[in-house]
């Protein structure tokens, strides 16, 4: 498993010329010019270089297991230690082979944990669901039903329900209905899906954000008002 | 039965953020400059538009801008 390659969802442009200090492009630290130093010299030195950078994505990857193990339960300390060593060690792959991409937009050791970080939360994702069925229809309609409503609300959530359920069926392609329905109403992680489809996280995302316009373009074409309904207002 | 703010909360996963986004793997890429310009007190939002509205709709890349968040935050307070 390869960390993801550039693809974006929708173009986004600032609002207005962002700030010249969060963008202009900032003068390597120290410390990150001595790390891309040292991982491009050879010999012993480039050995050391990556055993230390080794040893730093490793100490990343235990960060993201100690992080999880609650919700782990099943897995045991020796099965979560060799979850983070194979994560060092995919994500010290990934930072060699893509060295040339850090641009000093951060510290050097902040580009580089993320990629540990990464590795380690996909396997624990999948980890987690090794073994079990991915659920790709609906199985949960009925909780989709708040208690203690107004009557007028319970009328109005009716309609956005009855409205929701039908553009599901109606409106998405076949593919687009089972991603949204596997991620958004199934809780499956998106990654899990990701190896059962034989795809990736980037192309799975662009189905679902593509499925989540639809529904919501249709929706509000009925008059439907999501804000009432929605966390976010716009 | 689901309380009103459960609902939402699951009307929010179906139908994601409403504004423009970033893909999972421009979220990946820029990452590290979000999280630092957060940390630093600074307009990550302004210098990185869109990343914000991903992790809302994405749960897989909001853990793990929460799991850097933690990390560097971490070790910029040792």
């Amino acid at each position: 498993m390869s960390a993801p390659t550039a693809v974006t969802v929708e173009p986004v442009e600032p609002a207005s010329p962002p700030p010249t200090l969060a963008t202009a492009p900032p003068s390597l630290d120290a410390e990150s010019r001595e790390w891309l130093r040292s991982l491009r010299a050879s010999g012993r030195e480039r050995d050391e270089a990556i055993a230390r950078l080794h040893a730093l994505l490793l100490r990343a990857a235990r960060f993201e297991v100690a992080r999880r193990r609650p919700t782990l339960p099943h897995l045991r300390g020796g099965d979560l230690d060799d979850i983070a060593n194979l994560a060092a060690s995919d994500a010290l792959l990934a930072v060699l082979r893509r060295l040339d991409d850090f641009r000093g937009a951060s510290r050097f050791t902040t580009w580089a944990y993320k990629f540990a970080l990464y590795e380690a939360a996909v396997k624990l994702r999948k980890r987690a669901w090794q073994g079990r069925e991915v659920p790709l229809e609906p199985e949960t309609w009925s909780m989709f039903s708040s208690a203690g409503l107004e009557p007028d609300a319970e009328l109005e959530q009716s309609e956005l329900l009855a409205t929701l359920q039908a553009a599901i069926a109606d409106v998405l392609t076949p593919h687009q209905r089972r991603v949204l329905v596997a991620l958004a109403l199934n809780g499956v992680p998106i990654d899990v899906l990701a190896e059962r489809l034989n795809t990736n996280r980037g192309a799975l995302y662009k189905t679902l954000h593509d499925a989540r316009r639809k529904l919501r373009k249709h929706l509000e074409e009925r008059g439907l008002a999501l804000d009432d309904w929605l966390e976010e207002k716009r | 039965m689901m309380e009103r703010r459960d609902l939402k909360q699951a009307l929010g996963r179906l139908l994601g953020p409403a504004g423009p986004e970033v893909g999972c793997d421009e979220c990946f890429d820029k990452l590290d400059q979000f999280v630092e310009l957060e940390l630093a007190g600074e307009d990550a939002d302004a210098a990185i538009p869109g990343l914000r509205a991903h992790l809302a709709g994405c749960p897989a890349c909001r853990e793990e801008h929460e799991s850097l968040r933690a990390l560097v935050g971490r070790e910029q307070a040792l």
